[in-house]
């Protein structure tokens, strides 16, 4: 086989290869729509964080707006400090309120933003005051199984 | 009885040293390969056939496998997430377990058997007909003439059949789920979208492959070159290339999976 059709062979294969890869990338993974544009980090503490994980979606009205980028715990006011990313387009009232969500019955957990009133905006670093904790399905489930026992209880 | 006995444990003593003479023989040959691979850059159209021979020709055969590896995944992934009900993430399971392990493992695998066999044999027969003696009588040195392009060429090749390999075998499961089978086509993509990282799953995926590329095709080369110089010789490697490369291949991604997909 002469020069010229190998490297265009070659050329070929090259090119499919890339191309299966870009594919990957693009269609089969999420690098378009993980922004790598400008955000801006904010903290929020939480009494427990239950099952986030890092890299998890900020949502707010069901949009993603962020992403969590670090969590860890503070060992002075035995709270979980959860790093928000939040995307530099969306701004959010310092009365925001950050709870801790689970999408469907056993889905993944994210954060929601439900936005308050207050005119100032949050700033990077700002820390969320207003939060409320993963919902602990174990504790809920006691909790109805020693009301009932108390109820019974009440009747004899 | 003591004879026996003492005879049987020379023997494994002599088993032991051989395979570690060979061990540490193969590792000098590696840094050798690495050290005269400038040949293979300088010289491009040496690597460029190499690519040729072990990439372009081994293209029918991966991708015919991964559509018919995705097919499968699509069918039998099915058959249990129907149990579930949750027939809508078919295109997560088959994209994540194509991305991360089956596309490089199998490419790889495939890989071994259809090129490296060839590069052992190829370097095999031109020791036994003693044409590296003759290039080294001419003062080529074989090793930069004839190891190291095919040996970056395999590199080279392999993380792109493997790409295609995963490509073709999710293309094969959205045949069968969504084609053949009817899952929603919207939630098979946008499920699979978003649970399929670029770091963490696709890029590790290629960091796989190429890791086997260079397995497979040190193992072919080293063979090859180390092959006793007759017709049973030439055999008995293409033969232990693929044995050693096949099972090189699934320690190797043993460890790898342990570090790259530990919790989070």
């Amino acid at each position: 086989m002469s020069r010229t059709t190998l490297d265009l062979w070659v050329g070929f294969f090259v090119a499919v290869g890339l191309g299966a890869l870009l594919f990957l990338a693009l269609k089969v993974g999420n690098l378009a729509s993980s922004s790598s544009g400008e955000t801006y980090a904010i903290h929020a503490k939480f009494d427990n964080i239950g099952g986030l994980k890092v890299r998890g979606a900020v949502k707010s009205a069901g949009v993603v707006v962020g992403r969590v980028t670090e969590i860890r715990f503070d060992p002075e006011a035995y709270l979980g400090v959860v790093t928000i990313e939040v995307d530099a387009r969306y701004k959010f009232p310092r009365d925001t309120f950050a709870t801790i969500n689970t999408s469907g019955l056993l889905g993944e957990q994210y954060i929601g933003f439900e936005v308050g009133g207050d005119t100032e905006m949050l700033k990077a670093g700002d820390t969320i005051k207003k939060t409320q904790s993963a919902v602990v399905l174990e504790k809920l489930i006691s909790q109805f199984m020693f009301d009932k026992a108390a109820e019974d209880g009440g009747k004899k | 009885m003591y004879n026996s006995v003492v005879r049987a444990l020379r023997g494994l003593g002599q088993k032991v040293t051989a395979r570690i003479w060979r061990l540490g023989f193969a590792s000098r040959f590696f840094l050798a390969i690495v050290l005269h691979s400038g040949t293979s850059v300088r010289r491009l159209s040496l690597t460029i056939r190499e690519i040729y021979f072990t990439g372009v020709l081994s293209l029918i055969i991966i991708l015919v496998s991964g559509l018919f590896v995705g097919m499968v995944l699509g069918l039998q992934g099915y058959d249990t997430l129907a149990r579930y009900g949750s027939t809508e993430a078919l295109g997560v399971l088959v994209s994540l377990s194509l991305v991360r392990e089956l596309g490089p493992v199998v490419a790889a695998l495939l890989f071994a058997s259809r090129a490296g066999s060839a590069i052992t044999a190829e370097i095999g027969m031109m020791k036994a007909t003693e044409q590296l003696s003759a290039m080294e009588m001419m003062a080529v040195d074989p090793i930069a003439r004839v190891v190291a392009p095919r040996f970056w060429g395999g590199v080279i090749s392999m993380p792109l059949l493997a790409a295609l390999f995963s490509a073709m075998g999710i293309f094969g499961g959205y045949l069968v789920g969504v084609q053949l089978i009817g899952v929603d086509e919207g939630s098979f993509w946008s499920q699979m979208q978003a649970s399929v990282d670029f770091r963490e799953d696709i890029l590790n995926g290629v960091i796989k492959s190429f890791v086997f590329g260079i397995i497979v095709s040190w193992v072919a080369v080293f063979e090859g070159y180390d092959a006793e110089p007759t017709a049973e010789g030439v055999s008995g490697a293409t033969t232990r290339t693929v044995v050693t490369s096949s099972l090189a291949i699934l320690a190797a991604d043993f460890i790898l999976t342990a570090f790259m997909f530990t919790g989070t």
